[in-house]
């Protein structure tokens, strides 16, 4: 039996990986299993599974993981994900931003003279609708690695991506135009399991909150 | 022979056959089995009274749009012969709504009626999600409140006793309880609109934003979005009692009359909204520990019928054949 009476957890790998396996620690869960085996993802003695973070509404809306973490930019992202959003866990603060090429911003000669711009994105949805949402035509060209490279090459003219720092951005000589939305870490849980199992799921649900509270 | 109908994984080489996403064959083997959980369900359909309807699977748009409350459901569209928009069902309610206000208007009911019919949903692409919907079950017009709502709770009890779910469990609330918690708090009317569209998103977290804009102090609205997230026996309806007001009462009263083995299947979900907006009063949704969503569910819609012409209150519920059959697999069920 699983410290999650049965129910499994999905945990985000990549930068979140650390912060929401520290958090586990917090409530009682030992990790250590986890942090010594890098390259295993599936952890059941401790009711633990891991995974990329835009996979984890997938686990969960399918009910193979009963609660997860994930960004917001995530949830975001994907909407129409049947999953309850539980909790704002305050770590791993990002933004999602506009960025272009430093100096003048050439979104605005293109506007003015095409009409529509070009942009490079990770998160197709979100862009989409941003500009929808300002009133401006787009191009939106998905790329799955590194989005800074898309307009160094003259390939868009902008970029919609998740900055924590900036230091990509800077380091190629992009500079932040429009911030979209910010985001955070959040708890989420499977809307059947969080109803069956709804004293498992409130309790872990209260006890990260605190954490995030006293973190925050 | 045996063996006979297994399906060899083979296809001839180089020739692709496609199907469109979220569309399958069903096979014997599975059709079988289909089959009895259809015939299982008919059975403890009729032995209660219910009559079979069968609607047709294309009905004109502007018909079906009567029945649309609130968002329509996505849905396929083609046009006639005398370029009138057609619609594939997208929903077995609405047409039993239809039927019972055209087909037996003026009738002093109560009108029983079950139906086993598939609906067509578009779906999004690699989600796993079927167009293709088989859906029993019934409807029940004419019987106001408590005594309709039981008579329904009590028909869903019966089906899975029948179909041998026996870890399924009723999720139950009422779809007036939200909007009558967030008035409670005394918040304007557009807060309780985006907390209601958050509630039905299940974004927790937006709706704390909202009520803390709208002017909450953090410990109402930790007790508010506690109240939205309360789940458990029906004694939290009376606990609650002040807070819930007529649609607590009224949920109360109609799980209290529920037989004893009928009321532990029962698990009160205070924050419960479906996605259809015709829902006026009790709303529930079935669920299984096997399955990640619910396999069925429904709820009174005391408002759609006289939008076809003739008023009569109206309660029912719809099991999605195939989730039944995946929880039957997976749960242990005979």
């Amino acid at each position: 039996m699983s410290p999650f009476s049965g129910l499994s957890f999905a945990v985000p790998r990549g930068a979140m990986f650390k912060d929401s396996l520290d958090l586990l620690d917090a409530l009682g869960i030992d990790t250590t299993v986890v942090r010594e085996q890098d390259r295993r993802l599936y952890f059941p003695e401790i009711g633990v599974i891991t995974m990329r973070p835009s996979d984890v509404p997938t686990y969960v809306e399918s009910g193979a993981a009963a609660l997860g973490i994930t960004g917001k930019d995530v949830l975001l992202e994907q909407p129409g994900r049947r999953v309850v959003e539980l909790a704002d866990l305050k770590y791993a603060g990002a933004r999602m931003i506009l960025a272009t090429l430093d100096g003048v911003d050439p979104t605005l000669e293109q506007q003015r003279r095409i009409g529509r711009i070009r942009v490079a994105t990770k998160y197709v949805r979100v862009a989409t609708e941003y500009f929808q949402a300002t009133g401006r035509q787009a191009e939106i060209v998905e790329v799955k690695g590194s989005v800074e490279l898309a307009p160094l090459t003259g390939m868009v003219d902008a970029i919609v991506d998740l900055t924590a720092t900036g230091e990509t951005l800077r380091a190629n000589g992009l500079v932040e135009r429009e911030e979209i939305f910010s985001t955070t870490a959040r708890l989420i849980a499977n809307p059947v399991a969080s109803a069956m199992s709804a004293s498992v799921v409130d309790d872990v649900t209260r006890r990260l909150r605190e954490l995030a509270g006293s973190a925050a | 022979m045996a063996g006979a109908l297994e399906p060899t994984t083979t296809a001839r080489a180089g020739q692709v056959v496609r199907l469109p996403p979220g569309s399958r064959d069903v096979l014997p083997d599975e059709a079988r089995e289909l089959r009895a959980i259809k015939d299982a369900l008919r059975t403890t359909f009729e032995d209660q009274g219910y009559g079979e309807v069968i609607t047709p699977t294309l009905e004109y748009t502007d018909v079906l749009a009567r029945g649309v409350l609130g968002d329509a459901l996505p849905s396929y569209r083609l046009v006639d012969d005398h370029g009138a928009w057609l619609e594939l069902r997208s929903d077995a309610t609405v047409p039993l709504a239809r039927v019972a206000a055209t087909r037996f208007h003026g009738h002093d009911g109560p009108l029983r009626f079950w139906y086993s019919q598939t609906v067509y949903r578009p779906v999004p692409q690699l989600q796993g999600r079927s167009r293709e919907i088989s859906q029993t079950g019934v409807e029940l017009f004419g019987v106001e409140g408590a005594e309709g709502d039981r008579e329904i709770l009590g028909v869903v009890a019966q089906s899975l006793a029948a179909i041998g779910l026996t870890e399924a469990r009723l999720l139950v609330g009422d779809a007036r309880l939200s909007e009558t918690i967030l008035r409670g708090a005394g918040v304007d009317d557009d807060t309780v609109a985006a907390a209601h569209g958050a509630l039905q998103r299940g974004e927790f977290v937006a709706i704390e934003q909202l009520l803390g804009e709208a002017g909450l102090a953090l410990d109402e609205v930790d007790r508010v979005v506690g109240l939205l997230r309360t789940r458990g026996d029906v004694s939290l309806l009376a606990a609650h009692a002040d807070e819930l007001g007529e649609p607590g009462a009224e949920l109360r009263a109609t799980i209290d009359g529920l037989a004893p083995a009928d009321q532990a299947l029962v698990i009160v979900d205070l924050g419960l909204v479906r996605g259809l907006d015709y829902y006026s009063g009790l709303v529930f949704e079935v669920v299984h520990p096997a399955l990640g969503e619910p396999l069925g569910g429904g709820g009174r819609y005391d408002d759609l019928v006289g939008r076809f012409g003739d008023d009569r209150p109206a309660v029912g519920f719809a099991l999605a054949v195939d989730w039944v059959h995946r929880a039957q697999a997976f749960g242990g069920a005979a």
